[in-house]
């Protein structure tokens, strides 16, 4: 059965491969950049208000700091409780132009041990979860240089 | 000076796994900070409930739910809810309305029965939610965020497992003599470090438990305590509610991404300083005048950045003043010697009035085999979720 591939959130990231990018705004008239995106005012408390345009988030950053979930997190986080539990990675990633922290899981396979604080990574398409019709898909954080 | 309110009373119901509701705690410790006080219930002018989430009404009216507990009397009533910093905005509402002239006694409650776990969202699909989207897209539970302060910590400050797990040792032994702590019992390192994994680099003992209780104070105008006979009263001088300042570059609670700092410069110091820094602006004095802190060591880690953020040492000093002994107790300024939420554990909107309790018990020479030679001024420090953070400074 082929389920749809739809975006845990709409509009928060976009792209295939090396073109896969998070999705913030920019106010037009303060040039201060949103993630998740504000679509609805600046939140400058010195900015009067401009337009907000989506733009793109760098590519590659570095890891801030990272850690890991040992135990299964509560809904509305999706497992399989039937499943054991498989730790995932959590890395928070300062991406330098954007002078900004943002927090995603860490790809497939990557574990604490692989990871320091410092490290490139890079920005990669995954999938948080599947259900009977849908593959909800997600960003991933990715030393550069791994493939896997 | 003419800010202050007077703390007449405090009680608690003991922390633990009772099975119980939270009304039945609270009017345990309202009862009890009413007999310390000496001062009847039909004669307190206002109630403030700290709330506590639940699903139908009561826990959300917490003020008018323990009003009627207590038996209706027509006090003025406000619920306030802010997260962990629930307590302290409660005791922020009550001294407001004593130093208006609003009210001359007012009662102060805040109780949980807290769920098993994790803390979780409330139900139902909430994409706007950024604390449902945290969970529903990253399963970031809240150990997972002392996490990566933990990690940050040691690969910025070079703070070890080991320096974590004597912040357990540290808040066990101050439990261990505390009859309203959960746990009553001291930890060693070994026994941090046996145990599970729970957030990388963080251990089960690292991290605090949820939990049952209750903490209530009955605050007064200090004209109130004068005419009631106390005439040296605890007193409370400041109570900061700061908000922070935009942009925000440490990634908090529940947010999935810091502010971008490349527009607008980041403010002195982080959001955290600047919560113990208003208290200490309203209060008049400075971190050398504290006798002793009671913090939310959520994590063994984040008592260590509390350290510095109240400014008892500086930025990356916190694992070396408390290997000197300084928090300990019978040190230069002990930190949680209630046991901290170590020994309690979370009852959300209890434990910022517990603090106060606490350092209560403390400037009035009461506080048995904890107490601190000397006491005269004590801080506390509490965070909760959206910018709510706010720290209260008592003086004797
Ligand atoms: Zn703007």
């Amino acid at each position: 059965m082929s389920r749809t591939r739809t975006p845990v959130v709409a509009d928060w990231f976009a792209g295939e491969g090396k073109s896969f990018r998070l999705l913030g705004t920019r106010c037009s008239a303060c040039t201060c950049v949103f993630f998740p995106r504000e679509d609805r005012f600046c939140r400058n408390p010195g900015c009067e208000g401009g337009a907000l345009v989506e733009v793109a988030l760098s590519r590659r950053g570095r890891v801030w700091s990272y850690t890991d979930g040992r135990y299964r997190p509560p809904a509305p986080y999706a497992s399989d409780p039937e499943l054991p539990w498989e730790p995932y990675t959590l890395i928070a990633v300062e991406l330098e132009a954007e002078r900004m922290v943002v927090l995603g899981q860490g790809a497939p396979g990557v574990s604490v041990r692989d990871l320091e604080v410092g490290m490139e990574v890079e920005v990669v398409p995954g999938v948080l979860d599947e259900d009977g019709e849908t593959t909800w898909t997600t960003w991933h954080w990715r030393p550069v240089g791994v493939s896997a | 000076m003419s800010g202050e309110v007077a703390v007449l009373g405090a009680g608690m119901h003991p922390w633990g796994k009772w099975g119980r509701g939270f009304v039945e705690y609270g009017v345990v410790a309202a009862r009890e900070a009413l007999a310390d006080a000496g001062v009847d219930w039909r004669d307190v002018g206002s109630i403030v409930g700290a709330d506590t989430v639940r699903g139908g009404y009561p826990g959300f009216v917490a003020g008018a739910t323990f009003a009627r507990a207590l038996g209706w009397q027509g006090a003025r009533v406000a619920s306030v809810y802010a997260a962990c910093a629930s307590g302290a905005q409660a005791i922020a509402a009550a001294r407001a309305q004593i130093l208006a002239g609003l009210a001359d006694v007012v009662l102060v409650v805040g109780a949980d029965a807290a769920p098993k776990g994790f803390f979780r969202p409330a139900g139902g699909d909430r994409p706007d939610d950024p604390d449902w989207l945290r969970f529903r897209v990253l399963g970031a539970t809240n150990p997972a965020y002392f996490g990566l302060y933990a990690r940050r910590r040691m690969a910025v400050h070079g703070d070890t497992l080991e320096d974590f797990a004597q912040v357990k040792v540290k808040n066990a032994a101050a439990g261990a003599l505390n009859t309203n702590a959960r746990y009553r019992k001291a930890v060693t390192a070994e026994e941090v470090a046996a145990s599970a994994v729970v957030a990388d680099p963080l251990r089960l003992l690292d991290i605090c438990a949820t939990s049952d209780g209750a903490a209530a104070l009955v605050l007064s105008s200090m004209e109130f305590a004068r005419r009631h006979g106390a005439a040296d009263p605890v007193r409370i001088r400041a109570v900061s509610t700061v908000t922070p300042t935009y942009p925000t570059t440490v990634l908090d609670l529940p947010d999935i991404a810091t502010d971008s700092a490349s527009a607008v410069a980041p403010a002195d110091g982080t959001f955290r300083a600047s919560i113990a820094r208003a208290a200490y602006e309203e209060a008049g004095i400075g971190p050398e005048d504290v006798s002793l802190a009671e913090v939310y060591d959520l994590s063994t880690a984040l008592e260590l950045q509390w350290y510095e953020d109240l400014g008892l040492c500086a930025e990356g000093e916190g694992a070396k003043l408390l290997h000197d002994g300084a928090t300990s107790a019978g040190g230069r300024v002990p930190v949680n010697t209630s046991g901290g939420l170590a020994s309690f554990g979370e009852a959300v909107p209890a434990q910022a009035i517990a603090q106060v309790c606490e350092i209560t018990w403390q400037l009035r020479g009461a506080a048995g085999a904890r107490q601190v030679a000397g006491a005269r001024v004590g801080v506390t420090a509490n965070q909760g979720l959206f910018g709510h953070g706010s720290s209260v400074v008592a003086v004797r």
